[in-house]
Parts: C-alpha cells; structure tokens; sequence
C-alpha cells in the first residue's frame, strides 16, 4: 500500500459533513476505505451513507447499542452478508485500490486477506493441528509438511494458544473450553496470513478471565494485522482499541481516536451512550 | 346356537347393562348431591366409574377365557363363558353403584384405570417385537434341531431338495443341504449395488437440496423425492423384472455379455432406486442441522463454497450420514418384493452381477409358498432365515440410533 | 505477508473450477433421482394404459338346440378361437334360463379374446397369419372396436385374460385396510398419549421408545413370520383372510402411527396444556379436552400416511397366504381374499402378454390411489397446519 498517501484528501470528503474521518497524522497507512456505504435487508436500510476510514495496524472497535447496525457493517467488510439473499448493498468499500463489492472482486479471494472470528467459537469438527493447517494448506501457503507443522506451531503461538495444546494436537478441537477455542478459531485466522482480522463480538461468550486473554491477544497481534472489532462493551472498546466509531441506527455518529471519543465526545448522543442513558 | 349370535347377544347385554351403569350412578350421584352434600366429583364422573367398572371385569373375564380356551384347549363352552363374564358385569355394576359416596375419588379411580389402559395400549408395541422374536425363535430352534447350526452358517450349498419328502414321512432327507452361504452373498450383492446407486445419489441429491438449491426448487423437489419412497416395492419388483433386467440383457449384449434375465444388477440398482428418498431426506435433515457458523467460519478463512461442503459440512454430517446408510442398507437386506419377482431362485454363489443369484428374502418367500408340511425342514429353515436377517437389521438399526443420538447431541439439535 | 488479489484470483481460479463442478454433480444427481422417476412413470403408463382398452367383436348369435349343451354351436366356427371363451360358456346357462330364446337369433358385441386385444394394440400375440388376416378383415368391416375396458373395474380374478379384473382385490384391500385401521389407529395414538402426556422418563419408558423406532425399521417380512406363526398357527385365525392380513399389517402400521401422533402431540405447545392445568383441569381431561383436538389433524395426516404404506405392503400378506386366486369378491372378514399389491404380484407371474398388461393397469390403479391418499394427507397438513 501506499504509505505516502494522505489519509484524507479534499475529493474524498462527502457531501453531508459526516464527522467520519480524524484529523489524524498521516503517520497510519489506511486499509479500508469506505464511502457512502448503503445496505438494505429488504425493504428495511439498515445501514445509511457511512464513511469510514480504517487503518492498517490499529484496532477499531465499533461500538453502539444493538440493532445499530455494527456487526452488518463488519460483514460487508468481508461480504459475509452475500450469504443472506435478501441483502442489498451499494456504495464503495475499497481495499488495496480495489471495489470490494465490484463484480470481479472475487469474493473468496476478499475472505482470504479479510479474516474473521465470531461471535461464538465455532472450531471445525476435527483436530487442532487440522482446525489451523487447513485453510494454509488449501491457499498453498504451505506445501511440505515441515513448513505446515512450523505454521501452526507459529500460529498456535501467536494466539497465546501453544502451550495448552502443544501436547494435544490431534485431539478435536471441540474438546477444548470456550476460551481456548476462540483462541483456536482467531489461530485459524491468522493462520491465513491475512491483512484484516474482524471480530464479531469475539469475548461476549466467554468469561472475564478468557475475555482478558484475547483483549491481550489483540494488543499483540495488532502489531502484525489490522483489527476490526465489535463490541456491546464500551470498557472493552475503551481498553483495546486504538479508534472508535460509535453506530447508531444504521449511522455513524462519531469516529474518533479512543481517548478522544470516551474524554471529550463531539456529539451529545454519544456523550448519552458513553455516560450510560441508554444502549 | 352360533357363536357369532352369542358373541352378540353377548355385546348386546354388556352394553344394557353399561347403559345402566351409567344412569343408575349418575342418578344416584345427583341425587346425593341435590341433597345438599358435598361430593368430591361430578356425577359424570361417578357414572364413567361404573361403567367401567361394570364392563372393565367382563371384558377381562371373557378375554381371559377365551385365552385359556385357545391355549390350553381347555373345554369351556362359550355359553357359560360369557353368561359368567355378564354374572361378573353384573357384580361389577352393584359394588360400584354401592361406592357412589360423598367422600368417594370417582375420577381419580377413573383417571388411574385410563392410565392403566393407555399403558398397556404402549405394551403391544413390546409385544410384537417379542411376538416376532418368540415366533422366529421357537421354529428357527425346531429348524436347528433337525441341521446343524453350524452348516447353516458356513454350507456353501443350498438345497433343500428332498426334504419334504422326509416331512411327509418318505425317504430319509438325506439330500437336503441347508447351507445358507450363497443366500446371503446373493444378498450382500444386491445390498452393495442398491448402495452404489443409492448413497451417492441420495447423498449428492441432498447436499445440492440443502445447499445450493433456491428455496422455490426444494419445495418441489423434495416431495417429489419422497414419491420414490412411497411406490409399493411389488411395483417395483415388477420394473425391474419387466423393464430393467431385459435393458441389462440387451445392453450386455452389445458389449459381448452374457446376461441373465435374473441378472442381480436388475434388482440392485432398482433398489437402490428405491432407497434414494431414505438416503436423501435423512441426510438433508442431517445437513441442515449443521450450524451455520460453521459454515460462516469456513467461509470467513477464503474457502471456496464447494471446498466449506466438501471439507466442513459434510465432516461434520458424517455420524447422521452414516446412519442413513445403515438404515438403508438395514432396508435393501430385508426387502422382498423386489427380489423375489427380479433376482433368482438358484442359490449361487458368485461375484458376477450378471449371473443370476438368490437371496435370503426370495427363500423365506419360496420355503413358505406353496403346499408343503409345516413341519418340513424347508419349511422351517425360512425361520432360521429370518433370524439371521433379524438380527443383522436389528444391529444394523441400533448403530444407526447410536450414531444419530451422538449427532444430536453434539450439535443440540432436536428435530432428529 | 501481503497478497495482492490478483495472485490470489489467479490460485483462486482452479478451486473455484472444483467448486462449481461439485454444484453441478450435486445438481444431476437430484436430476438424476428425478430421471428416474419419470422414467418409471412413463414406462408404467406406456405399459398399463392400454389395458383400459379392451377389444370387442360384433358377432351374430344363433341360439339354436345344440347351443344348450355346447356354447360354441351358437357361433360361426371361425369366430370360436377369437372370441372370448367367457362368452361361448354362458351361453348355454341362458338358454336354460330362457328357453324362449331357443330359435331366435341376435346381434351382439362380444369380448374378443385377449390374443386378438394384444393383436389389435400391436403387441406380441400368438394368432396365426390367417387369424390375423380375418381380424384385419373384421376392422374394415367395423365389426371389431376397442372399448372402455369395464370388465376390468367390475371382475375379480380370472385365468382368462380378458376376464380378469381388480374387483375382488380392491375390496380385499378395503376389508383389510379396515382390519388394520380398527387395530392400529386406537392402540397407536393411545401408545402415542401414554408416551408424551402419562409417561414418566424412566427406562422402562425408554425400552418403549427404542422399541417402537426397532419396529419402524423391521423388514416387513419378518411381521408376515409373526403373522404366520402366532396369528395363524397359534390362535388359528383363518389363513388368507382379511382378518389374518389385517393383523398382521397393523402390527407393522403400528410405530407409523405411534410416531407420527408423538410428533402431533409435541407440537402443541405446553402453554395450552399449562392454561387447562391452571383451571383445575385433571391430566386426562386437559389430554382428551385439548390437546388431543389440536393435535387431531397432525394425526390424521400421519395415520393416514401409514395407512397408504399398509396398503402397498406385499411380502408380510405373501407370507399369511394372502396371494390366493379369489375371482368373486367376498364382504367376509374370515375368509380368503385377496388384496391389489397381492393380485399385481401374481398377475406379474403370469407368462401371457396380456397379463403384463393387466398388471401394469393394477399398478396404475394402485399408484392412484396411493398417490390421491397421499395429496390427500399433504392438503390436510396444509389446510391445518399451524404456527404457535
């Protein structure tokens, strides 16, 4: 990517004063760009005209009271939402200079540098070593044996996962406790090599210990990936992120670096929100 | 006088008399209660209770009587059978005329009578598993008394030849061989070609109908589907003796072959036809219950949609998939109809699929049709037949439970 | 680390080749189950519809003296091999009935033999060369006509081809789907009751449950050894008859109809069940007042599923006896009979050509039925099918 690009730049503002964007030093690549970004189940819009810029390295959180519209958002990020027939989306969601949503963006390609984890664990019926080698092996990331069982290890590491499981590999993922496989399945991510890591609400399963470990894990491997991450809990968002957008309705209300937005928030409905009046 | 006309002379007097037993009670509780006390249930309620307490008895008595007459041959005229199961309604209707009493439960006797009925209703169920396994059992012993079991289980030749002969008290039997061996290689084989058309088919019809296919396609398809299942297999003993085998003959023809009319491709693949519905609905229920997440996880790593079935869904379906299989396979060993109008009636014992082969179905069939002794070896051996083909399906089918509960309850569905 | 996605796309394109093949296998498979299907109906129509036409000849019948003691001296000699044989045995017994008629003459369309019907419908049929000059020569006459095939709807069984109808096997099926019905719809749903409402959650009530789904997945044959040997040789139930059939197939209707009003009575919510309790209603009350009403529909539907099942069943019937040849239909629950798939079975085993026929036209009959019960039970679900 460009690392000489500005952030922003004059065309890019949209009509409507959004306050999407951060007077931000140019110091952050951008990864995602998103411009005027629609999004219909039906009838009913769900999403309305956001404008986003994400940057590479950091993690965002999304934040919002629920049906606001965040974990939608996250999944046209990686056109998830083309699993759902009646979705309809328009608008621009652009990565690495291409239209995410345009017809020759192969979706599966998209997937493949846009990683996700879930809501839920949802490890693979099969083993450990296979949860994580499987995808790898399927890109050819790696062909021979020794390179796959040093990718996993690599991965298993990444994830704070390695040393309860090192002994374990052939055992089925399902075996282990809830913490431990959405570890596995963000392992199973990155194992991909991926650019952007979207979680969708990844700790609201789990207890607060687990939750700890994976806000943890976040910090680290936001050295080496772009996170995207939803989140019902504003301490969270507060604790993990290095930006915030705040969804309300199907809008963005307020964009901003995290100490800013939970210190001295712009808008009055975010200040209600942060502050607890509603959500 | 006929025992018809007794039966419903019989039928006729039960039913006065419950009549009565109704309004006697019901009158009588009204009549307690018109006067002030307390009852602790409705007349109604009092006036079932004598019912069935009048015809309850009776019916039992002459139930009970009859059983005996029938089992033991004991000499019990019908006559004073049934004037004492009316003697008995008689008794029943005055006791509990006399129980008709303020401080009387009239409907929790009831309820616990009507509790008793509807279990015992659920013990025929038991029963006819024992029916079939006592029934099966008692000649299969007879049948082992006369062959070795041992040469039943191992004999590679099946003739049972003379053997009525020595039922009918002529000749000795001497040439009878019941060796079961070719009977159920022929089944394995039909089994294994039904199998080879139906688990692909059926397994591949489903993914595509739980996958891929739009809502509107699946509506039609799957009824459609389940017409397969509903076609009585004589129909299609009829196929494929009439449309399928001469096809094969022709066809084996043309590549040089040498085909018989009794071909056990025939049957096999017009099985397999017919199983296809059991295959598909049942691992499309399976496939279905398999979370989306995951699927979305798969997804979500860059896989293709063919590589997240090929990999993930159907791994994950296995143990339901699995059971399927065994409850067709459980259906194509036992299926008669088919076989016994398309496949042979010689047991041979060969690996070619054009050849003519026998089954264990067409003999138990073939032992039982026909004027011969009931207590001929031939006859018999059908018994020991069905044991055999009971307990390969009744494992068959318990494996496939097993597999489907550890399903459901990996994945908490409840709809299985 | 980064890919471009054009890399990508370009590794992406053999998978992606893999993944569509595997949606259009998928695809012909189903097409192929459906193939199959259609290929069966148009082979039994093709097959079974002409045996709704029968071949009829107009021929001149001379009731003369000899008549009475041989039928055939009432007709031309040439028309004896192709006129049903049926025809020439009645007509002595006419004119023994009505001697008047001795004498007189008359003008009538007759069966022609079933050789002649096959002849006519372009089939394999063993009239000679001349035979079949003097039938082509008697359709330019328009003394040979093909007709709405009655016979067959109003005849029983009959070694005569052209005189067999499914007559006396439809009423054996009825005679014996009611045997059935009146053994198996009581105990079913009353089984099905204990189970859901009464029954506590202990093993006894499990061996129950794992039971009845063991029963479900029997070869039908073995119930047909059951029949034969507790039914028949045990209480001495008439062999070949309705009643012995009937038993025998309710026993195998049974878990049919257990399971299918198990998921009936599940699917009342427990919220109604709740609102009876709450008004004082007893358990039997609450179960006979309202649950069973709501779950009624659910197991119609599924009885009458069973019922259909019941009705194509062959091989336990086989096994009781009842294959036997039955050309008067009787209405007696004790005595032989015969039922469709049972008459469709032997008919099959018939060498003549035109028993293919007839037994292809059974199976049409049967398939309608089938079919029509069927829609009957899915119209039902629809039109009472309801959403908590």
């Amino acid at each position: 990517m460009n690392s000489q690009a500005p952030v922003m730049s004059e065309q890019d503002t949209p009509n409507v004063g959004q306050p999407y964007t951060i007077n931000d030093q140019a110091c952050h690549d951008l990864s995602i760009r998103v411009r005027d970004l629609n999004l219909w189940y039906g009838k009913n819009q769900a999403l309305k005209n956001l404008n986003i810029d994400l940057f590479q390295k950091n993690v965002t959180a999304l934040i919002g009271p629920s049906g606001c519209g965040k974990s939608t958002f996250l999944r046209c990020l990686n056109r998830m939402n083309d699993l759902i027939p009646t979705v309809h989306t328009e608008g621009l969601v652009e990565m690495d200079g291409h239209d995410v949503n345009a017809k020759k963006m192969d979706e599966v390609a998209l997937r493949r540098r846009v990683g996700m984890v879930f809501q839920k664990p949802n490890p693979f019926p099969k083993s450990i070593y296979e949860n994580v080698s499987y995808a790898p092996r399927m890109h050819d990331i790696v062909s021979r044996k020794a390179d796959q069982d040093e990718l996993v290890e690599q991965a298993l590491r990444d994830a704070g996962l390695w040393n309860e499981v090192k002994d374990k590999l052939q055992e089925p993922g399902t075996s282990l406790s809830g913490g431990q496989q959405q570890r596995l399945c963000i392992a199973r991510a990155i194992a991909v090599q991926p650019d952007v890591i979207l979680m969708d609400e990844p700790t609201s399963a789990l207890d607060p210990i687990s939750t700890a470990t994976i806000e943890d894990l976040m910090d680290r491997l936001k050295e080496k990936f772009t996170i995207v991450t939803v989140t019902h809990n504003m301490q969270q968002a507060a604790r993990v992120a290095d930006y915030t957008a705040f969804f309300h309705l199907g809008e963005i209300i307020e964009y901003n670096d995290t100490k800013v937005m939970f210190s001295t928030p712009a808008k009055k409905k975010t200040e209600d929100y942060i502050s607890g009046r509603y959500g | 006088m006929q025992t018809n006309q007794l039966l419903l002379i019989f039928c006729a007097a039960l039913l006065l008399l419950g009549l009565l037993a109704f309004f006697a009670g019901r009158s009588k509780a009204t009549r307690i209660r018109s006067a002030g006390t307390a009852m602790f249930a409705q007349p109604d309620q009092y006036a079932w209770f004598t019912v069935l307490s009048t015809a309850g008895p009776a019916l039992l008595v002459s139930a009970l009587g009859a059983f005996v007459l029938l089992l033991m041959g004991a000499n019990i005229p019908t006559l004073y059978l049934l004037a004492a199961s009316l003697v008995v309604a008689a008794i029943g209707l005055l006791v509990s005329l006399n129980q008709v009493k303020p401080d009387f439960h009239a409907r929790q006797a009831m309820e616990r009578v009507i509790r008793m009925i509807l279990a015992s209703a659920a013990l025929i169920s038991i029963f006819t598993t024992f029916g079939i396994l006592f029934s099966i059992i008692s000649e299969a012993v007879r049948f082992f008394k006369m062959h070795s079991f041992w040469e039943f289980i191992t004999g590679t030749t099946w003739s049972p030849g003379a053997s009525f002969l020595a039922a009918a008290g002529r000749g000795d039997g001497g040439g009878a061989e019941f060796g079961s061996v070719p009977l159920f290689a022929g089944t394995f084989m039909i089994t294994a070609i039904a199998m080879l058309v139906a688990v692909p088919v059926g397994l591949l019809s489903a993914i595509y109908m739980s996958e891929y296919a739009p809502s509107k396609v699946r509506t039609v398809a799957k009824p459609v589907l389940e017409v397969l299942a509903g076609i009585p297999t004589v129909v299609y003993g009829f196929f494929a003796a009439i449309t399928v085998a001469p096809l094969i003959v022709t066809l084996a023809g043309f590549l040089g072959l040498d085909a018989s009319y009794n071909n056990a491709l025939a049957p096999g693949i017009v099985m397999g036809i017919m199983i296809i519905p059991f295959i598909s609905s049942l691992s499309d229920d399976v496939i279905n219950s398999v979370p989306d997440t995951m699927r979305q996880g798969s997804l979500a790593l860059g896989m293709t949609k063919g590589e997240t079935i090929r990999d993930v869904v159907v791994p994950a379906a296995l143990p339901g998939i699995i059971s399927a299989s065994l409850l067709g396979v459980s259906r194509a060993m036992g299926e008669t109809m088919i076989v016994v109008m398309a496949a042979g009636m010689r047991p041979n014992l060969t690996a070619n699929p054009l050849e003519d082969m026998t089954t264990v179905t067409v003999r138990i069939v073939a032992a039982l049709t026909g004027d011969q002794e009931f207590e001929s070896a031939e006859t018999l051996s059908a018994f020991a037949l069905g044991l055999v083909l009971f307990a390969v399906t009744l494992v068959l089918n318990l494996v496939s439970v097993l597999m489907i509960r550890r399903f459901r309850e990996k994945y908490r569905v409840n709809n299985l | 680390m980064s890919h471009t996605f054009d890399d990508i796309s370009q590794q992406l394109k053999h998978r992606h080749r893999k993944s569509t093949r595997l949606k259009w296998i998928t695809m012909g498979s189903l097409g192929l189950a459906g193939l199959f299907l259609v290929l069966f109906f148009a082979d039994m129509l093709n097959k079974g519809l002409p045996a709704f036409q029968q071949a009829y000849i107009q021929v001149e019948i001379n009731y003369n003296e000899e008549a009475e003691t041989d039928g055939r001296q009432a007709f031309d000699e040439e028309l004896i091999p192709i006129i049903s044989r049926t025809m020439v045995r009645v007509i002595p017994m006419e004119l023994r009935n009505n001697p008047d008629m001795i004498g007189t003459s008359t003008n009538e369309w007759v069966l022609a033999t079933s050789e002649v019907d096959q002849y006519l419908k372009g089939h394999r049929s063993s009239l000679s060369p001349e035979e079949r000059a003097a039938i082509d020569e008697r359709v330019e006459a328009g003394q040979v006509d093909m007709r709405f095939n009655t016979t067959f709807f109003t005849n029983g069984d009959s070694k005569i081809a052209e005189y067999a109808g499914i007559l006396s096997a439809v009423i054996g099926t009825v005679m014996t789907m009611i045997v059935t019905l009146a053994i198996s719809f009581p105990i079913g749903v009353m089984t099905a009751v204990y189970l859901e409402e009464f029954a506590p959650d202990n093993r006894f009530t499990q061996a129950i449950e794992i039971n009845i789904n063991n029963l479900a997945a029997i070869p039908s044959i073995l119930f047909g050894l059951l029949g034969l040997a507790i039914f028949i040789n045990f209480f001495g139930v008439p062999r070949s008859s309705p009643l012995a059939g009937g038993m025998t197939l309710a026993l195998m209707t049974l878990p049919v109809i257990i399971i299918s009003t198990r998921a009936a009575l599940r699917s009342v919510p427990d919220s109604i069940r709740h609102a009876a309790f709450g008004v004082g209603c007893s358990r039997w009350q609450v179960v006979r007042d309202h649950v069973l009403p709501l779950a009624m529909p659910g197991i119609m539907t599924g009885s009458i599923i069973g019922l259909a099942q019941a009705m194509g069943e062959t091989a336990p019937l086989i096994i009781v006896g009842m294959v036997a040849f039955i050309p008067d239909a009787g209405v007696s629950f004790t005595e032989a009979a015969t039922v469709m798939p049972a008459q469709i079975f032997t008919w099959s085993g018939e060498p003549e050509q035109a028993f293919v026929e007839k037994t292809a036209g059974g199976i049409l009959v049967l398939l309608t039925i089938l079919i029509s019960l069927n829609a009957f039970a899915v119209v039902l679900r629809k039109k009472f099918e309801r959403r908590w």
